[in-house]
């Protein structure tokens, strides 16, 4: 009550009530003049406007007539690094009606319909658009009309009241599906968009980018629609173009992509569903991005029918699913070059330090066996040969030392967890996961065995393809590199400094790798004429039991495709110098040394030479 | 006891007052006629508004009961609740890039509304229990009270808002007799402010000025906008086109003309004559309400009717400045003409709050 006792405080003078109210009609009085004033001063703006200039005004009514036309922009165009064309305008004509001209709505469409087909789909729309549309604007009825129909229109013109074809641009994609997931594609603008982009900018235009590049670069790719001053008759026909303020055009998009890398990889993918990326190590510009399998992005442009949508939505093979940029793999032993860094900057392992590998490790007390690979186990294993062969039981003993909170520190110096921050829209985060992790997501405590298993890239960490081949080129360029992008430079990342004097330790395992006589992927070094360092990795789908061995590849040929492991390869060439880093990744296809390590090497020979 | 008379009684019973009513009634049935006409002689426009003035005026009753003395107690916590919700808002706030709304799951409700109405009722309250003419330290606290309520709502951002309460509070501090080289300092301070407003403003208002200053400027935008409402005023002539039949409306050319710009459409289709006839109208409100507060006899109901008046009359001024090109398109509705929900309730709950005040007669009694 202490508010109200300050907000009534008395006064210590002595109050006069009809002086007080004498000084509140004075205001009154002024107020009321203020009001007078104002009222009077928009009586004779009103007196101005509609009777001084009256004609004037009548005059531009009649001439409102004179009517202002938004000019639509031109598409930029986007081209690979090379200046070859991946997203272009393609000269298209279209069938409109302009509402105010047409006599009788049902004879014209019976007309319109017995010459060229439309859909209940395109009907539904143009209703649509004809709501919204002045009388006088053009509305379209069917786009991209086939050259026959054209043909067949022009014919009946003057039986077609209201009806044009006009020409217009239309976006085509000329690789199609190769590029689907990078570029992704335009759509025709809906209410929702003009709220969102401001019906000012996109007053004249009909298409906006939904995915990809097409969105990610929209500001750039839009350009400023211009405006027209018409002239137009009783019928709201154009008579002739008063003035004309020409649109700037969108600016055209360079991209870091390498058409023949992209043709490359999506090509050594052959098939498969999964994804690969290549990036250049000195700047990250990313020379190749594929997800497959992909989609037409043509056949959005001008919107697909329900049904082929729905096909792909039902397709089991996901063919929309952007796997570069939002699938979530377990990195498998592709993280084990990530995790040596770690251990040897931490001190808890040393490059020359031997370790023997019985063929399974156990954690005290706990009776579980984590398997390696191989039956037996791998004997006496330093760094270079637990790289080489992929030695779990190595990675296991060197993560439990290291604990599971430091493993995710030192992993996200290599970017994992986070999104790699590429250009475009929607990238995924992957997952580092630790104990406050859990205990927030699950409400539980971490259990030791978890440590385990993320030694080898299992469990609850995950990874994009794209994250994989940012960390794979950190790795590569010792420690700096920029974020992948696909057309405007980021700034380089802080530099991995503190795995400094390690990097030669890790890259001559991962040399070993592929040419090293007993490495995982030594079998692709008799196919590829070329040099290269990687890591293989192999992400469990079906869960064996626990006494089979953890990642046996030979039987995964007799389980059923979609109980297959991912296959995973990350990579870099050449070795002394790397220029390229790369990740594959593909799903459900076995093992890594066998399915997707070719496919990194395929690759590589493309792109090294 | 002719017919009048026993409507004026019967209002009276109920604490209202019968030439206001009929004012207030005339208007909305011009309001109704002319969103008929601009609503594409749509009739759910017509029903639709119809209920929400329905519900207004319901407000209005409502409020109208509530005796003064209580309005002076509850003065400072109403206001303490509408700052608490504009707070709120910032924080959780739902709308369309602006946050205005509280969103209560049942209702939605715009607590820079409610403000329009306790601004003045605290102010008053405070300036009241005060001697007359506020002295330095009472003058401040009410103009930094204005200063955080209209402030809060224009960075929501409602620059229209904004405005009317900044007005409507101001009105309060000038009526108790604000001392003139006070109002010079204020009017000093503002201008030096104005440089720091400027660049607080949202892009999409600083658009809106430099589109006012030249329509030209943007076409298609908002200077579109601008100009086709002056084509539309301006074709109206002397006695306009005729209801239902005005060109520039019904073509389209002019935007939104059921909300902001209904006032357009009614200077097209009843011409020079059919403006001056409305404006009258507001202007005959807002004498009976001055009337009104003369006839009350303490400075708390004179200060809270002279308040509520004053936004009334900056509503009107601005929107229909705004119609014909005096002003920048600020978003201001028509008071009580606009096609519009929350607005015309807080008007209309205003008048309940100003009849009230004067009434003497107790709820129903004689």
């Amino acid at each position: 009550m202490k508010l109200a006792r300050w907000f009534k405080q008395a006064s210590a003078r002595v109050r006069d009530g009809a002086a007080e109210l004498k000084v509140i009609d004075r205001r009154f009085q002024w107020l009321g003049a203020v009001m007078l004033a104002c009222l009077l001063l928009l009586a004779g703006r009103f007196a101005q406007l509609q009777i001084v200039d009256h004609e004037l005004y009548a005059s531009r009514a009649e001439n409102n007539r004179v009517a202002l036309r938004a000019l639509a922009p031109t598409r930029g165009l986007i081209l690979d690094r090379k200046g070859r064309v991946l997203a272009e305008n393609r000269p298209a004509y279209r069938l409109v009606v302009v509402p105010e001209r047409v006599p009788d709505w049902e004879a014209m469409l019976d007309q319109v319909g017995a010459l060229v087909t439309i859909s209940d789909d395109e009907r539904a729309r143009f209703n649509r658009a004809r709501q919204r549309a002045r009388r006088f604007q053009a509305v379209p009825l069917k786009t991209n009309l086939r050259s026959d129909e054209v043909a067949r229109l022009a014919a009946h013109r003057h039986r077609l009241l209201g009806v044009e074809v006009e020409p217009y641009l239309t976006r085509h994609y000329p690789h199609g599906a190769l590029f689907a997931h990078v570029l992704g594609y335009v759509g025709r603008i809906d209410e929702r968009d003009l709220e969102r982009l401001g019906p000012d900018r996109y007053r004249a235009s009909t298409h906006v980018g939904r995915t990809g590049i097409e969105q990610a670069y929209e500001r750039v790719l839009h350009g400023q629609p211009g405006v027209e001053t018409v002239e137009t008759n009783a019928q709201g026909r154009t008579v002739r173009v008063l003035e004309r303020q020409a649109p700037a055009n969108g600016q055209d998009l360079q991209l870091t992509l390498d058409l023949d890398f992209q043709r490359a990889a999506a090509e050594a993918l052959d098939g498969h569903a999964g994804a690969v990326v290549v990036l250049d190590v000195d700047t990250g510009a990313v020379r190749a991005l594929v997800s497959a399998p992909g989609y037409d992005p043509n056949q959005f442009v001008n919107g697909i029918a329900p049904s082929a949508y729905q096909a792909l939505l039902d397709n089991p093979r996901r063919p929309l699913f952007n796997r570069f940029l939002q699938g979530a793999y377990e990195p498998g032993s592709t993280i084990k070059p990530f995790l040596a860094l770690a251990g040897l900057a931490e001190g808890v392992i040393d490059s020359d330090e031997e370790m023997f590998s019985r063929g399974w490790f156990e954690l005290d007390g706990e009776g579980r066996r984590y398997r390696d690979w191989k039956r037996g186990g791998h004997g006496w294993v330093d760094l270079t040969k637990a790289l080489a062969e992929s030695v779990n039981v190595y990675f296991y003993e060197m993560a439990v030392d290291l604990g599971i909170d430091r493993m995710a520190r030192e992993l996200a110096l290599f970017g994992f967890g986070q999104p790699t921050g590429i250009d475009l829209l929607g990238e995924g985060d992957g997952l580092l996961p630790t104990r406050a992790w859990k205990r927030g997501q699950f409400g539980e405590a971490w259990f030791p065995g978890e440590t385990v298993i993320t030694g080898i890239g299992q469990g609850f960490v995950v990874a994009t393809p794209l994250q994989l081949a940012h960390a794979t080129a950190l790795l590569a360029a010792e420690g700096r590199t920029g974020a992948p992008y696909l057309h405007t430079p980021t700034a380089p990342s802080q530099r991995v400094v503190h795995a400094d004097p390690h990097w030669d330790a890790v890259k001559a395992g991962m040399v070993e790798v592929i040419h090293g006589p007993t490495g995982t992927a030594r079998a692709v070094a008799q196919d590829v004429p070329i040099r290269f360092a990687g890591k293989t990795g192999t992400a469990q789908v079906f869960g064996l039991p626990d006494d089979a061995d953890a990642v046996d590849e030979r039987e995964q040929d007799n389980l059923p495709e979609h109980l297959r492991n991912h296959a995973l390869f990350v990579g870099f060439a050449p070795i002394d110098d790397p220029k390229w880093a790369i990740s594959v990744v593909v799903e459900h296809g076995g093992g890594g040394a066998t399915v997707a390590a070719p496919i990194g090497a395929d690759v590589m020979a493309r792109v090294v030479q | 006891m002719s017919l009048q008379r026993i409507g004026a009684n019967g209002l009276s019973l109920i604490r209202l007052d019968a030439i206001l009513m009929g004012l207030l009634g005339l208007l909305m049935l011009i309001g109704l006629a002319v969103l008929y006409s601009a609503g594409e002689q749509d009739a759910s426009l017509v029903v639709n508004q119809s209920i929400r003035l329905g519900v207004g005026l319901a407000a209005m009753l409502v409020l109208a009961q509530v005796p003064k003395r209580l309005w002076l107690l509850w003065a400072p916590y109403l206001f303490g609740l509408a700052l608490a919700m504009l707070l709120v808002v910032e924080w959780v706030g739902v709308g369309r890039g602006a946050q205005r709304w509280l969103d209560f799951g049942v209702i939605r409700f715009q607590p820079s509304e409610a403000m329009k109405i306790t601004l003045p009722l605290v102010l008053a309250a405070y300036l009241s229990e005060r001697p007359l003419p506020p002295s330095l330290m009472p003058t401040l606290i009410s103009v930094v009270l204005v200063g955080i309520s209209s402030g809060l709502i224009l960075v929501q951002p409602d620059l229209g808002t904004a405005i009317l309460v900044g007005t409507g509070g101001l009105a309060v501090v000038f009526l108790a007799g604000l001392r003139w080289r006070m109002i010079a300092g204020l009017g000093a301070l503002v201008m030096a402010a104005l440089p720091a407003m400027w660049l607080n403003l949202r892009d999409y208002q600083k658009n809106r000025i430099l589109t006012f200053l030249d329509p030209e400027r943007d076409p298609l935008g908002q200077g579109w906008n601008i100009i086709q409402s002056k084509i539309a005023v301006g074709s109206g002539g002397w006695s306009g086109t005729g209801w239902l039949s005005g060109s520039q409306s019904h073509l389209e050319f002019l935007p939104e003309p059921h909300t902001d710009f209904i006032f357009s459409v009614l200077a097209e289709e009843f011409g020079w004559l059919g403006v001056m006839a409305v404006l009258v109208i507001y202007a005959l409100i807002i004498i009976r309400c001055l009337q009104l507060a003369h006839q009350c006899t303490d400075p708390f109901a004179r200060l809270v009717i002279g308040g509520i008046v004053v936004s009334f009359f900056v509503y009107v001024v601005v929107n229909v400045s705004m119609v014909s090109g005096l002003l920048p398109v600020v978003g201001v509705p028509l008071p009580l003409m606009s096609y519009g929900g929350t607005s015309a309730v807080t008007l209309l709950a205003g008048f309940g709050l100003i009849q009230g005040l004067h009434s003497r007669r107790r709820f129903m009694g004689h």
